[in-house]
């Protein structure tokens, strides 16, 4: 079998074994599959207010997901970009609520610039440690996701007065439109994904193209021949944080100008940013992978709402169900495996 | 006659790569046999497939007479088929003991019996002379040891023919001495070896017979006695080799690099190179002989920004770049063949042409306002593929899918073609057989010819003697004396770098030399 049907083989073969495996776990739960399955087609692809909440929905999924990659790229393993996402949403709304008066063209992207910056801070932090002090980015980046979701638990109560969610931002630092809004039976979708696909391009540009990503890459590949190489292995290494915690801040900033506009307190963490990681690398660490796995991540999610409504399945069945599917997909090299096993025993009669 | 082990026109593909073609090997019972051939000739492929971790497309294979069918390195070690890896298999925290059971740990009611396990390997150490403590633990001991351990391990496991893939490549000569020693050993005890290499001065040491393998194919099997070095090394390269490096005399002029009072201390404090003082001058090529760890990689770090200097000056071209960053030094005119090719020298998971521009990457043309152009990359690499007769199936390769001496050829040619007055190269020819050797001593000698200075760093005497015009002996973080390769014999040299000197006392231990003439070394 040559690579190329491989390649389109394997991941069709993986979702259609997940999509078997979660029946099964249907039937044995004394629910239909078919039924539930339906359920979830229409609540991705419905009609057009579902398409467009499934796009939505997507959107923070690829910048969290280029966060994630980014810093694999580099080497490092960025577990706070659910922090990271969670102080550029509250930069994002902060900044759209507190200036009012301010053109469009220039409130929108201060507040985007807001959470990049959020983002940016809470990856330095993980990154000056490792580069300075060798301390493994792993355990910072968690503490820094506790610290940024408690932090901006008593922010937005000081900022709303005692209140547990802050006023809604100014429409001038909105990314949602009445044109989209109206194309999708008014859902809610925003120009966002806009945003995380140009943000794609950006990171492939970044990795593929200049000197700074060849550098990273080498760094995340051997920092003793890169420092031989003359590169300065602990700029690198800070600044793969700085970039990665962006496209996190980002993400955030989905959420704040797009499908909220504002932020209330959280009791736990929105899993966004860890569900990047899972993003990430169904995506290979790719920038167009990635744009794949959140839209794979997005799809089931989102429309895996739709099942205990229409069909009557448990929401706990359900998540179950999705979470087969990604791992079958996820699997992709066991079934690789066995594509080329089946190959070779039918060359070798 | 019967073979312990017969492989039988064996032939491995991987894709439309044939690794092995039509190659057959026949162990007699109680032989050293040597497999030879140059790096990526195939002598790994046909012993992986001896050892079952590949399955051959062709072929047969006969163990004590009989057709057998290796499908996994359990069924090799069943047959009493043990490998002595070239990589060490060892947990470094762990006991020898501990480490020779791995796998298959004795116990006794469920627990495992160590003590046991312990004396049994005492035993077998004795028996075999290896003198191996089974209660030390692997990162104390040295590489000759943790080898001895690797041997203990198939005796343990109760092989018969024991498989040695590059056993003298990390060793000390003294290392080497002793293991053809414990080679001799097992043969008397009744052991057969093949034994992998492409160091001719082993084979003809210790071999019976050598089957020589080129480019995948078996070129046939000779008797050691009734060879010579270089017959074997034609029939390993397919050409006459010659083993004199052919070079002009030295015309150097004008110093490029000058050392004065040098302190380096490692991470420890404990001061590496103790004032020490150097110069390297246009057209002349300096070799440092000495032990391994007596401040040789500390200078080179220190000349090259990876380690801080205490005290004293480094001045290249005049210009003083004590403590610059690498880059620094780099764009001063210094170009560095590092030690350690896989650590320092290459990103292994880069393509190989990415790694051809690893000091480039960032200058015009290749880049533009931080910009790279990968066309520009692909470019230069193919130049210095082609230039430095680097094998690869092309730029984009892995540079970790190539072999050893084709690595090595890349980084010799992304250093030398630059163009640097001085060249740096630190064992450069670790590891590589004597085709490639041959060339990386020709490009040195081509570096000094064309009047840039060479600073070679080398633990084989052989080398440094062949192609230094000056040999500097370090010793205890100095330079102890310097020396002309041709007024000096190698137990000279050897003495000084052992912190002997040879003008008074020195003398007698120096009439050992074979020729016994006066010594005269300034």
């Amino acid at each position: 079998m040559s690579n190329r049907v491989t390649n389109i083989l394997v991941p069709i073969v993986s979702v259609i074994l997940g999509l078997i495996v979660g029946a099964i776990i249907m039937l044995v739960s004394g629910f239909s599959p078919i039924d539930g399955y339906i359920a979830l087609w229409n609540g991705i692809f419905g009609d057009a207010y579902t398409i467009g909440e499934t796009i939505r929905q997507i959107t923070p999924y690829i910048l969290a997901g280029l966060a994630v990659a980014f810093a694999f790229r580099s080497g490092l393993f960025n577990i706070g970009v659910e922090g990271q996402l969670i102080v550029g949403w509250f930069a994002a709304a902060y900044v759209g609520l507190v200036f009012e008066d301010l053109p469009k063209i220039i409130h929108l992207p201060l507040s985007l610039i807001a959470a990049m910056l959020a983002g940016a801070l809470w990856g330095f932090v993980p990154g000056l440690l490792k580069a300075k002090f060798r301390v493994h980015e792993v355990i910072v980046t968690i503490m820094m996701n506790y610290i940024a979701l408690h932090v901006t638990n008593a922010l937005i109560k000081t900022v709303s007065d005692g209140g547990d969610r802050t006023e809604r931002i100014f429409s001038s630092a909105s990314l949602r439109s009445e044109f989209l809004a109206n194309l999708t039976d008014f859902s809610r979708l925003h120009y966002g994904i806009l945003i995380a696909l140009i943000m794609v391009g950006v990171m492939w540009f970044l990795l593929e193209k200049t000197t700074l990503g060849y550098e990273l890459k080498a760094v995340g590949f051997n920092q003793n021949a890169s420092e031989y190489a003359g590169m300065n292995v602990n700029k690198n290494i800070i600044l793969a944080m700085v970039i990665s915690g962006m496209f996190a801040g980002l993400a955030g900033a989905m959420e704040a100008l797009g499908t909220f506009e504002y932020i209330s307190s959280k009791g736990g963490f929105t899993g966004i940013g860890f569900d990047g990681i899972a993003v990430a690398l169904l995506g290979m660490n790719t920038p167009l992978g990635v744009i794949f796995g959140a839209t794979l991540f997005g799809s089931l999610k989102y429309g895996a709402l739709n099942m205990p409504n229409a069909a009557g399945i448990p929401l706990e069945i359900v998540e179950i169900v999705i979470a087969v599917i990604i791992f079958f997909v996820a699997s992709g090299y066991i079934i690789r495996l066995l594509l080329q096993r089946m190959a070779s025993k039918k060359g070798a009669k | 006659m019967e073979y312990v082990i017969e492989m039988r026109n064996i032939r491995k593909e991987f894709g439309n790569f044939v690794a092995n073609d039509n190659i057959t090997l026949q162990l007699k019972k109680g032989e050293i046999h040597a497999l030879l051939g140059e790096n990526g000739a195939g002598k790994s492929t046909l012993m992986n497939v001896l050892f079952g971790l590949y399955q051959p497309e062709g072929g047969e294979i006969f163990v004590r007479g009989e057709k057998v069918n290796i499908t996994d390195p359990n069924v090799a070690n069943d047959l009493g088929i043990g490998m002595v890896h070239q990589h060490f298999m060892l947990v470094e925290n762990f006991s020898v003991t501990e480490n020779i059971i791995l796998g298959s740990e004795p116990t006794k009611f469920g627990i495992t019996n160590k003590k046991d396990a312990a004396k049994k390997v005492q035993a077998l150490s004795e028996q075999y002379g290896l003198n191996v403590d089974p209660y030390a633990i692997i990162e104390d001991i040295s590489v000759g040891m943790q080898q001895r351990v690797e041997i203990l391990k198939t005796l343990y496991r109760g092989a018969e023919i024991l498989i040695f893939d590059e056993p003298t490549a990390s060793l000390t000569p003294q290392e080497i001495i002793e293991l053809i020693q414990i080679m001799k050993r097992l043969i008397a005890e009744g052991k057969s070896i093949i034994l992998i290499t492409h160091k001719l001065k082993e084979i003809m040491d210790v071999s019976d017979r050598v089957t020589v393998i080129r480019k995948g194919q078996g070129i046939g099997t000779v008797t050691t006695s009734e060879t010579s070095p270089n017959d074997l090394a034609s029939l390993m390269v397919g050409r006459q080799v010659t083993f004199k490096t052919v070079k002009g005399p030295a015309n150097p002029n004008g110093e490029v690099l000058d050392i004065k009072d040098l302190v380096v201390e490692d991470y420890r404090k404990i001061e590496k190179i103790k004032r020490l003082n150097l110069n390297v001058r246009k057209g002349e090529i300096v070799g440092i002989a000495g032990i391994d760890g007596n401040g040789q990689s500390e200078l080179i770090e220190a000349i090259t920004g990876l380690r801080k200097v205490k005290s004293g000056t480094v001045k290249i071209n005049g210009k003083d770049v004590t403590n610059f960053k690498p880059r620094k030094v780099t764009e001063s005119g210094v170009g560095h063949i590092p030690q350690d090719r896989h650590r320092h020298g290459l990103v292994l998971d880069f393509p190989i042409g990415h790694n051809i521009a690893l000091q480039t990457y960032y200058t015009q043309p290749i880049s533009k306002n931080g910009i790279i152009d990968y066309k520009k990359i692909d470019k230069k690499a193919k130049e210095i593929i082609e230039a430095y007769d680097v094998r690869t199936q092309g730029a984009h390769e892995p540079a970790r899918a190539l072999s050893g001496g084709n690595q090595q050829k890349a980084i010799i040619g992304r250093e030398v073609d630059r163009d640097p007055d001085l060249l740096i190269a630190a064992l450069p020819t670790r590891g590589l057989d004597v085709g490639a050797i041959e060339f990386i001593h020709s490009r040195l000698i081509e570096q000094r010819d064309n009047g840039k200075a060479v600073l070679l760093l080398s633990f084989e005497l052989d080398e440094v003697m062949n192609v230094s015009d000056r040999i500097a002996v370090i010793y205890d973080g100095q330079i102890v004396d310097i020396v002309l390769p041709e007024e000096t014999t190698e137990q000279q040299l050897g003495l000084l770098m052992a912190g002997q000197s040879l003008d008074e006392d020195g003398s007698n231990k120096v009439s050992l030399s074979k020729e016994g003439e006066d010594q005269h070394v300034e």
